[in-house]
């Protein structure tokens, strides 16, 4: 790389790929064919396990709404696209962790499952899965277990036949929240590993 | 940057002043008490620090103007950074009679026996023909009537800063026994911008937060910092091509190199004390270790292979050992192990976790991050005994050594809004204040003492 002078460009974050992710109310497009109907059935019986529910107050503040990631809830996203991924997923793009910890529970199975099935609907895409980490833990310990909590996600991408090769991760600890209170139901919404699929 | 120079032959209009040095002088003080930073002198001493004298007014290339405007700047100085960081009682330049040179040499006593002065610190300033300029500096203690330390320093125009912590290093040590501290450098990450869109840039400036630059740009996430010993390169994280990895960056010239190419994200640079090695850590497969590579480039060695986050190292200041952090017990905890990697040993029993561990430059303490419900910077043995808390906030993280290992430097959030800000406090926990920086700041990372 070069030498990074230009003191002058100060576009925030231009280089970081994540784009703020917002509850997509948008109808069901049935495109996703019976097995993701199912398991969007199934996660709306387990949303409430021992994680924080999903269905929580608002976003404190609007947040960032530069999501040029979808134009989702504007008409019918191209199919394959990240808007189409996004839109399929109705929030299941993402899934949470119990503080400090990195498992994949019955929760985040069936979300990923619904991700492998639009993955592997489109062969051709590539994704990256974004490992955070909520405010809470020291900076440089939570970049590792961003990492970890992705690779987790990452790992049962994979089990469920996902190529390899299609999928990176990346972490960026605690530098990206989502929720941004400073309480538990904000920390456990940024406890998470994002699937982005590359347009 | 050109080095200041120590004067140590004799000056053409001061001849008679030069001749002992402040280091030797600094060798006949007492030893401090422990944990004492003052010494065995009250921190209730005042000390009197009049505009320094200039044998002619002249007009200077550098930022604060004339001789004479400089004498001034140059004592408000010293006088800012004894009090900023709570050593004695600084009075002046404003309110106190400005020597004439003469007096530099020959203090008015009785004028500040007057004001009830215990210490005296004079000085003077000479422009030289090539553009330099000559700073000399004296302590004197006003009831003995006698000097007690003397230096003298020539700087380019745009180091006329470094002369004045020159002198209050020499006015510092020479009081307390302690080594100098003020001549030094920090690296750390400016925050602007919304809490879950930070703009994340690195920074360097000077002890006392003169000097202030910008080295990237923000449109990519800098953090964690570290000055290197001799402050030619700073190693810090960056977010360029989008995924965590180390980069060298010259701080002069700002350009900068991979530490190496990888597939695998890297944090937590570190440099050894040499500045011939750099520590890392590796996350493969979502499981992170910690290396070390030559920093010239080379090989990599792999330090720690538990299946936890083994992260943060720190070197010892004789290089011989490690001190980092592993979940390996299920929580983050401090282990020591040594420099290639055998002996690994917790040594943080204390409840809670305990993160970000930094070698005192002295060796005889452990700064780090005590996470129990509050996050706070805390100091312990080597050996893991003797914990003590610094501060008591809702988070405070990341401490960086003083060149002396006297103070410790950290970032603190706020609640809520998680604004950042730089924090310093002394080893009693009673000296702790914000260090004033442009716009928000986190990561620390104190350089060594200036040659």
């Amino acid at each position: 790389m070069g030498t990074d002078s230009t003191l002058n460009a100060l576009t925030p974050g231009g280089a970081d790929t994540k784009l703020n992710k917002k509850e997509i109310a948008m109808p069901v497009q049935t495109r996703g064919g019976a097995l993701a109907l199912t398991l969007l059935g199934s996660v709306a019986l387990s949303a409430c396990a021992s994680k924080a529910p999903k269905q929580l107050p608002p976003d404190p503040g609007a947040a960032v709404s530069t999501d040029t990631s979808g134009g989702a809830g504007m008409g019918v996203a191209t199919p394959g696209s990240q808007a189409d991924f996004v839109a399929t997923m109705m929030g299941q793009d993402t899934i949470l962790f119990d503080t400090d910890r990195y498992n994949i529970d019955s929760t985040d199975q069936t979300a990923l499952a619904a991700q492998a099935a639009w993955l592997i609907k489109y062969p051709a895409k590539r994704a990256t899965i974004e490992g955070h980490a909520d405010e809470r833990g020291t900076r440089e310990y939570n970049l590792a277990l961003g990492e970890r909590r992705a690779n987790s996600a990452r790992n049962y991408l994979l089990s469920l036949g996902v190529d390899a090769a299609r999928l990176g991760t990346v972490s960026y600890g605690k530098e990206r929240p989502v929720a941004l209170g400073s309480d538990e139901d904000s920390w456990s919404r940024n406890r998470r590993a994002v699937t982005v699929t590359i347009d | 940057m050109t080095s200041v120079k120590r004067i140590l032959t004799s000056l053409s209009i001061l001849p008679a002043l030069l001749l002992s040095s402040a280091v030797q002088a600094q060798e006949a003080a007492p030893e401090s008490a422990e944990e004492d930073v003052v010494g065995t002198l009250s921190n209730d001493t005042v000390v009197a620090i009049p505009a320094f004298a200039t044998n002619a007014e002249a007009a200077t290339q550098t930022s604060a103007g004339s001789t004479t405007a400089l004498g001034n700047a140059l004592a408000a100085i010293v006088a800012d950074d004894l009090r900023n960081n709570g050593f004695y009682k600084p009075t002046g330049p404003a309110g106190l009679p400005r020597p004439a040179l003469a007096e530099i040499q020959t203090p008015a006593y009785g004028t500040w026996e007057g004001r009830s002065a215990e210490m005296l610190v004079q000085g003077y300033v000479r422009a030289n023909g090539d553009g330099q300029l000559t700073v000399g500096c004296y302590l004197y203690d006003i009831s003995l009537k006698q000097r007690l330390a003397q230096a003298g320093w020539t700087v380019g125009p745009g180091e006329w800063r470094r002369a004045a912590h020159k002198c209050a290093d020499m006015v510092y040590s020479r009081l307390s026994g302690e080594n100098p501290f003020f001549d030094s450098r920090i690296a750390y990450i400016a925050e602007t911008g919304p809490k879950d869109r930070r703009m994340k840039r690195l920074a360097i400036m000077d002890s006392d937060g003169a000097n202030h630059t910008y080295l990237t740009t923000g449109q990519t996430i800098a953090l964690t910092p570290r000055y290197s010993p001799d402050y030619k390169s700073i190693l810090y994280l960056s977010y360029f091509n989008g995924a965590p990895r180390i980069y060298i960056i010259d701080p002069a010239s700002r350009a900068q190199r991979l530490l190496f190419q990888s597939k695998n994200p890297l944090f937590a640079p570190r440099w050894s004390p040499d500045g011939k090695w750099v520590l890392y850590s590796m996350a493969t497969g979502g499981n992170t270790d910690i290396y070390k590579i030559p920093a010239a480039g080379g090989t990599p060695t792999r330090l720690t292979d538990s299946p936890g986050i083994d992260i943060g190292g720190s070197f010892s200041p004789d290089g011989k050992r490690i001190v980092f952090e592993s979940d390996r017990s299920g929580s983050q905890q401090v282990y020591v192990m040594n420099v290639d990697g055998t002996g690994q040993n917790r040594i943080s029993f204390f409840g809670g976790r305990a993160a970000t561990p930094e070698w005192s430059p002295r060796g005889d303490q452990i700064a780090f991050t005590h996470i129990a419900g509050n996050f706070r910077i805390a100091v312990m043995s080597p050996a893991g005994g003797e914990l003590r808390h610094l501060t008591d906030s809702w988070q405070d993280e990341a401490p960086t050594w003083a060149p002396n290992g006297r103070i410790i430097q950290f970032f603190r959030t706020a609640r809520g809004s998680g604004r950042t800000g730089l924090w310093q406090v002394d080893l009693t926990g009673r000296n702790e204040r914000k260090l004033t920086t442009p716009v928000d700041g986190s990561d620390p990372s104190w350089g060594p003492i200036q040659p």
